[in-house]
């Protein structure tokens, strides 16, 4: 009894140094929407029960090895207990009583952070390898490449994949939705705190999954209003063939993979392109004009460029001449 | 070096590559004949590859010899039901059929898969430890993340496989498995299985992580993902026919006296373990196969395009996956509940509920597969019942842990090196448990999933629910496989060098997943200042290696110098001590009856077993 009573009270001090050292060593990113605060209280709730836990077996356990270690010469057995079915019954009913009542506040939870705001702003969310676009159809439709959000609205995302399985992760929102080609995907997200985020794609999507992440801002209503307003002249500006190519380009995610800056990502870059000598993978060249160019955005099997054959594939797009047009046209802007 | 080269191992490898060769001769051949392409990036097309994996296996099957017996059978000759093995370490490369031997081949293979993957991991290790690109690309990073995980799994059936046929039998009272030939045939269809995982390294590589979810899957470029597919094809088979074999030594084959309740535990996880294996493998090796014939034969099961779905795969391959790491960890703890009473010199505390609680596990686990898929966008409606399946889990897994520490309470307890492994697992298996539930928990598990957190969690329930058990196994058992007693101290050093370094790394990993560490990234955004973690998640990574390589120079010296040990070396009630080690070819020289509980240490007079007089 003296053993029981001393481990007692070592599980009850060591649950709360554990709670104590988890809680404080800050275990969460920041908290910046209010789906948020709701998984971060219910996640506090299981730090706790986790605490309790771990003391309640390792304190008897490490007490036991300590205590009741075998005294040198002592060649003896230890009393002979088989077990005690009402402390099994009990250490099988509290558990279930617990889980399911953790179980429940999860379903309570979840229907918290999926609350409806039926006003709600709608952002189109494009996902693909390895960028993301966000496209804002109640103010004009215009496109950006980063995420700006009003805090304390209700968002909610509509989003698509064109090629593999994305997933959408803000840490600081701590929700989380995969993005699957061939449907739309749903996420509800309401800022509460305003500052500079990333969206982080958390379901490997290829080779530079690692690379993509793509700003996300959170402002007051009235910076929003002026950065939306920005846009929408920029977006009105770009209604040249040039203009709308770039658009184009970054909807679809082409500069994902085609670098505007010479660098070499997936696949050959931008810069300089049209009117160069482009050797390709079968050991001949060709002239990047107009009609390359054409065959290379509708059928990118058909002519490979030397050193990416290895690349990822370019999937097929199926474009207007017109679009083409202006894809060329931004392209040949590029020098 | 000679006589190695001259063991069935080695024939089989040869007609391996013969028949290899001669598949993707024949389809290519098929194709120029028919005016279709029959070259590729990779010298022919991946349906050559893949047709000539299928030839490969069957020809090493038959090279090696391991079917010769039921060939002979079929033009209708008699073959006696025992052969003997050739002496010395031969018998190691062949189709013996002693189940002690097929369980060493099993472990030793366990072993060496564990080393290769154990290397992977290292080398991306070292990637991670600074931000930025240092020697890796981002495929071949992702080549071997993908490889270190089916590589480790593949180890770990294997292993678990090597201590259940190893064990099964000598603690029931068998003269060997009910199928012996099966049993041979189950191990060694894991090598070409191990053959084709690794061969997918030069063909392209594996871009999707071990679970090979389409789209990215199908990505034609990588011929690969095709050799990986085939090899977890194959090696499922290993597993099915396992377990079956299994199943019916334990049903059929028990000793006079064994009921259900005075079976050792280890046999309740076996048989546990085998009940998922038998009925579960199949969805991985279906839904595999199903992405198989989307790229070969262009049939879009998980194709948006064409009317298939991609959530779908998902739930075939999570309906094996989840059951399946139940199957990695029940021998483990099997082994954790076998070994306490005899350090303790005390009975298990609570022997039925510990038995019930493993088929517990298995049953529950097969209801709960969803849980990975909480943020897929399978149906939202299906996300509760899945957490509230999830979560009963703890319930038998908390028996489990609360039978152990009353096992230990007031024991003598001592400390060799294999009770040190069997302290070091649930100590470990504790962390992976209470780091379970967040992840089951429909809403915090929308911040968890896909993060560092999970790597570190399912490191925590694999480390602590296998490789712990399993080296406390080899340390235990060793001199019944031997007669030699493997070296204490480095035993020790090994244990003492391990369980803190894995403790910093599995903590480590969570701590930078809570706080926006992904899984599976090739590198990490310099804002978020990970960089530090990393280097200390590095080189515990390097010590634990270190460790292991201070087990295998253990393991292989005290084979040959060990101190000899033929008794009972633990004082255990068990009867594959009361025989001598090593342990004679066909087990027990008299037949044993049950004549008590089997753990009834601490009780005067008491016995398990009785030996029938010669």
């Amino acid at each position: 009894m003296r053993h029981i009573i001393i481990v007692g009270f070592l599980v009850i001090l060591m649950a709360g140094l554990t709670y104590f050292g988890l809680d404080s060593a800050g275990l969460m990113p920041a908290q910046a929407s209010t789906q948020a605060v709701a998984i971060d209280w219910l996640w506090n709730l299981q730090v706790i029960a986790m605490s309790f836990l771990f003391a309640l077996i390792v304190v008897p356990l490490f007490y036991s090895l300590i205590v009741f270690r075998r005294k040198k010469g002592d060649l003896s057995d230890a009393e002979h207990v088989e077990g005690n079915t009402s402390l099994e019954i009990g250490w099988t009913i509290m558990p279930l009583f617990t889980v399911l009542a953790f179980a429940y506040l999860g379903a309570y939870n979840l229907r918290e952070i999926r609350r409806v705001d039926p006003e709600a702003m709608v952002i189109k969310v494009r996902a693909q390898q390895f960028s993301w676009n966000f496209e804002y159809p109640d103010y004009g439709g215009f496109i950006s490449n980063e995420l700006h959000l009003p805090v304390g609205r209700q968002v909610l995302l509509k989003m698509e994949s064109r090629d593999v399985i994305h997933s959408f992760w803000v840490p600081e929102f701590r929700v989380k939705q995969d993005i699957v080609p061939g449907r739309v995907t749903e996420l509800r997200i309401t800022p509460s705190q305003i500052g500079n985020y990333k969206v982080r794609c958390a379901e490997l999507c290829g080779a530079a999954h690692y690379a993509m992440e793509r700003v996300v801002v959170v402002s007051e209503a009235a910076d929003f209003s002026a950065w939306v307003q920005e846009q929408q002249i920029a977006f009105a500006a770009a209604q040249t063939p040039e203009g709308k190519g770039e658009l184009l380009a970054a909807a679809n995610g082409c500069v994902g993979c085609h670098s505007i800056n010479g660098a070499a990502l997936v696949g050959p870059t931008w810069l300089g392109l049209f009117g160069s000598q482009v050797n390709l993978a079968n050991g001949t060249s060709v002239v990047a004009d107009e009609s390359f160019l054409t065959e290379s955005i509708l059928d990118p099997a058909a002519k490979i460029v030397a050193g990416f054959e290895a690349a990822s594939p370019m999937p097929a797009y199926s474009f207007s001449q017109e679009e083409v047009g202006n894809l060329i046209a931004y392209i040949k802007t590029l020098k | 070096m000679k006589q190695f080269l001259s063991t069935p191992l080695m024939r089989g490898l040869l007609w391996l590559s013969a028949g290899l060769l001669a598949g993707i001769v024949l389809v290519a051949g098929i194709r120029l004949a028919m005016g279709l392409p029959a070259t590729g990036k990779y010298l022919v097309t991946e349906h050559a590859w893949v047709f000539g994996g299928f030839v490969g296996t069957m020809a090493f099957l038959v090279g090696h010899g391991v079917m010769g017996d039921w060939f002979k059978w079929w033009r209708g000759q008699e073959m006696p039901d025992h052969r003997e093995d050739p002496p010395g370490w031969v018998k190691y490369f062949g189709p013996s059929l002693d189940h002690k031997v097929i369980g060493i081949q099993y472990t030793v293979t366990g072993i060496l898969l564990l080393v290769i993957g154990g290397t992977f991991a290292l080398i991306f290790r070292t990637e991670l430890s600074f931000e930025g690109a240092q020697f890796l690309k981002p495929d071949q990073y992702n080549t071997l993340m993908s490889l270190h995980g089916m590589v480790m799994i593949v180890s770990i059936l294997l292993g678990i496989a090597g201590l259940m046929n190893y064990l099964i039998p000598l603690l029931i009272g068998a003269h060997d498995m009910a199928f012996p030939r099966l049993n041979a045939f189950s191990f060694w269809i894991a090598v070409p299985a191990a053959v084709w995982l690794i061969l997918s390294m030069p063909l392209g590589g594996v871009e999707t992580g071990w679970t090979g979810y389409p789209p990215l899957s199908v990505n034609p470029n990588k011929i690969g993902q095709q050799m990986f597919f085939l090899g977890v094809f194959v090696a499922g088979w290993s597993s099915v026919l396992g377990s079956l074999n299994l199943i019916a030594t334990v049903v059929r084959m028990r000793a006079k006296g064994m009921t259900a309740f005075r079976m050792p535990i280890f046999v309740w996880a076996a048989i546990a373990t085998s009940l998922i294996a038998l009925t579960a493998t199949q969805l991985i090796g279906l839904s595999f196969q199903m992405v198989m014939f989307q790229r070969l034969f262009g049939m879009g099961f998980f194709d948006p395009n064409k009317g298939g779905n991609p959530v779908l795969f998902q739930h075939l391959f999570w309906f094996y996956s989840h059951p399946a790491v139940y199957v990695f960890i029940l021998p483990g703890l099997g082994v954790v509940s076998e070994l306490l009473p005899v350090f303790v010199r005390k009975p298990l505390f609570g022997y039925k509920w510990i038995a019930m609680s493993s088929l517990g596990i298995a049953l529950v686990g097969f209801l709960v597969w969803a849980h990975h898929m909480f943020t897929s966008g399978m149906n939202e409606y299906l996300r509760v019942p899945f957490m509230y399946s999830t979560l009963l889990v703890a319930v038998p897994t908390g028996v489990k842990f609360f039978s152990w520490v009353a096992t230990i309470w007031k024991g003598k307890i001592d400390l060799p090196t294999p009770m040190l492994f069997v302290l070091g697992a649930i100590v470990v298996f504790l962390m992976g448990g209470l780091t379970g539930p967040p992840n089951a928990t429909v809403s915090t598990d929308l911040h968890l999933h896909d993060t560092y957190w999970i790597v570190g969690h399912f490191h925590d329930t694999l480390f602590g629910g296998f490789v712990f058990p399993f080296f406390a196994a080899l340390y235990y058992w060793f001199p019944k496989a031997t007669g030699r007693r493997m070296n204490e101290t480095l035993g020790k050093i090994h244990f003492w060098l391990m369980t803190p370094s894995f403790l910093v790394l599995s903590f480590g990993m969570m701590r930078i997943g809570l706080l926006g560490m992904r899984r599976r990234i090739f590198d990490y955004d310099p804002e978020l200042g990970f960089q530090n973690t990393h280097i200390v998640l590095t080189i515990a990574a390097f010590l634990i290696a270190l460790s292991v390589l201070i087990f295998i120079i253990n393991l292989v010296n005290s084979i040959r110098k060990g101190d000899p040990a033929t008794g009972n070396v633990w004082n255990s009630r068990s009867p594959e001590w009361q025989a001598p080690s090593p342990m004679p070819a066909h087990n027990y020289e008299t037949p044993f009856e049950v004549v008590g509980e089997p753990y009834d240490y601490g009780l005067p007079g008491s016995k398990y077993v009785q030996f029938a007089k010669k």
